[in-house]
């Protein structure tokens, strides 16, 4: 599961791998919202949480598709099914890498990007540390969908439709947090309730993936 | 080591085999054969258990190394570092041997997208070699290997029988192995066979 996990990691560092895409999506994002806005100061800090968070979230919608399409492609899943790996371990290892390469760097880029929309510095914090207990949430649920939607050529689409109505509590609470911090106000209730979401699909999801792979790939 | 009875297969809505019945025993190798479309590759991967069976049972190892028409190898991998991720997976033994086995040490550094078909195929099956396993179910391996790499690869089989491992495989081809081989043609509800008949069928 390691081996998997350290793989996957090396594989999308590599060129081609896709590391980065996310990040600079981000950032296209994130740099485009003040012209579109104008370049108001209190209408960007007021609409800051929102777009970060939301920038985050469809960041890493982008490269759910290769989480699994690429080992089904060249036949790796196959025989990783035939190996003494359970598939829950795939979904694991496959997850945790996503996160590390795509919600990892997006949580730590995100206070960086604030700046540009006026977001404080305290509130960057919020935000750093929302997304750092959300995005697992969202390589976790994606990867989920991911595997639902294996073996679908052009899954992309799909993909987006079920996985976005799942990301849609996530989305709620983080932004909330991050708004709630901008105003001076407590925070931690939404902060609790993304985090109950992230452990909740690290608990539940895995048993649900090997299941959808197992059916995907007969 | 391997026991298949009563095999029904399905695939698509398509009935592809009825009553497919063999064994094969330690040392022992079957070579599948039949015509396009006829069930072979849906036969290998019920015993490889990524498909079910509509009926019919089949018992062998808990993990089987399989190799299929895609060879899984990653393409920005050196073809050590493939073999390497392969051996972790299984926690079997080291890739030098599998390197030496398919001539492939010159190779080693070799980022796996330049490679030829032919010496990814090599690559491919230099892979079950470092799984450890007992049961080879290998799904046409000789496809894009020329005259002297099959050889190989029959040593490489034979070695592995003689071992005590057992392997089943489809190929179109005649192999230069001691194997038994079933015919599927005309299978739909008709063949019945086990290989102890073939056996008595070589002597």
């Amino acid at each position: 599961m390691i081996q998997l996990f350290t793989r996957d990691i090396g594989l999308a560092v590599r060129s081609g791998g896709g590391f980065g895409l996310a990040l600079i999506f981000f950032l296209i994002v994130v740099v485009l919202i003040p012209f579109a806005l104008g370049p108001d100061q209190s209408t960007l800090a007021l609409v800051a949480p929102g777009v970060l968070w939301l920038g985050a979230l469809l960041a890493c919608l982008l490269s759910l598709d290769r989480i699994f399409g690429l080992d089904y492609e060249d036949g790796s899943l196959d025989l990783l099914a035939t190996s003494p790996l359970p598939l829950e371990s795939v979904y694991i290892a496959k997850a945790a890498a996503h996160w590390l390469t795509t919600g990892l760097p997006l949580a730590l880029a995100a206070p960086l990007l604030g700046i540009l929309l006026n977001l404080s510095f305290e509130s960057g914090k919020v935000l750093c540390f929302s997304l750092l207990l959300g995005t697992p949430a969202l390589s976790l649920i994606g990867a989920f969908g991911a595997t639902l939607t294996l073996g679908v050529k052009r899954g992309g689409l799909l993909l987006s439709l079920l996985v976005l109505p799942l990301y849609v509590p996530t989305l709620i609470f983080g932004a909330q947090a991050v708004h709630s911090a901008s105003l001076g106000q407590t925070f931690d209730i939404p902060l609790v309730l993304i985090l109950a979401i992230s452990l909740g699909a690290a608990a539940i999801l895995p048993f649900a993936s090997g299941v959808a792979l197992r059916v995907n790939l007969r | 080591m391997l026991k298949v009875s009563n095999l029904s297969v399905v695939r698509g809505g398509i009935s592809l085999l009825q009553d497919v019945t063999f064994e094969v025993q330690a040392g022992q190798a079957l070579v599948l054969r039949g015509p396009n479309g006829i069930g072979k590759t849906s036969l290998l991967r019920c015993i490889s258990g990524l498909q079910t069976p509509t009926s019919g049972e089949i018992s062998a190892p808990e993990s089987v190394a399989y190799a299929a028409h895609a060879d899984g190898l990653k393409g920005q991998l050196s073809v050590l570092e493939n073999l390497k991720f392969w051996a972790d997976i299984y926690g079997g033994r080291g890739p030098e041997a599998a390197l030496v086995a398919y001539d492939l040490e010159d190779l080693a550094q070799r980022p796996t997208a330049n490679l030829s078909a032919g010496q990814k195929r090599r690559l491919g099956l230099a892979r079950m070699l470092v799984t450890g396993c007992a049961l080879w179910v290998m799904d046409e391996p000789t496809v894009s290997l020329d005259a002297q790499n099959v050889t190989k690869f029959c040593t490489v089989l034979q070695a592995h029988l003689q071992a005590g491992g057992g392997a089943v495989l489809t190929t179109h081809i005649d192999l230069e192995l001691s194997a038994e081989s079933l015919d599927l043609t005309g299978n739909i509800a008709t063949a019945q066979i086990s290989s102890s008949a073939f056996e008595e069928a070589l002597e």
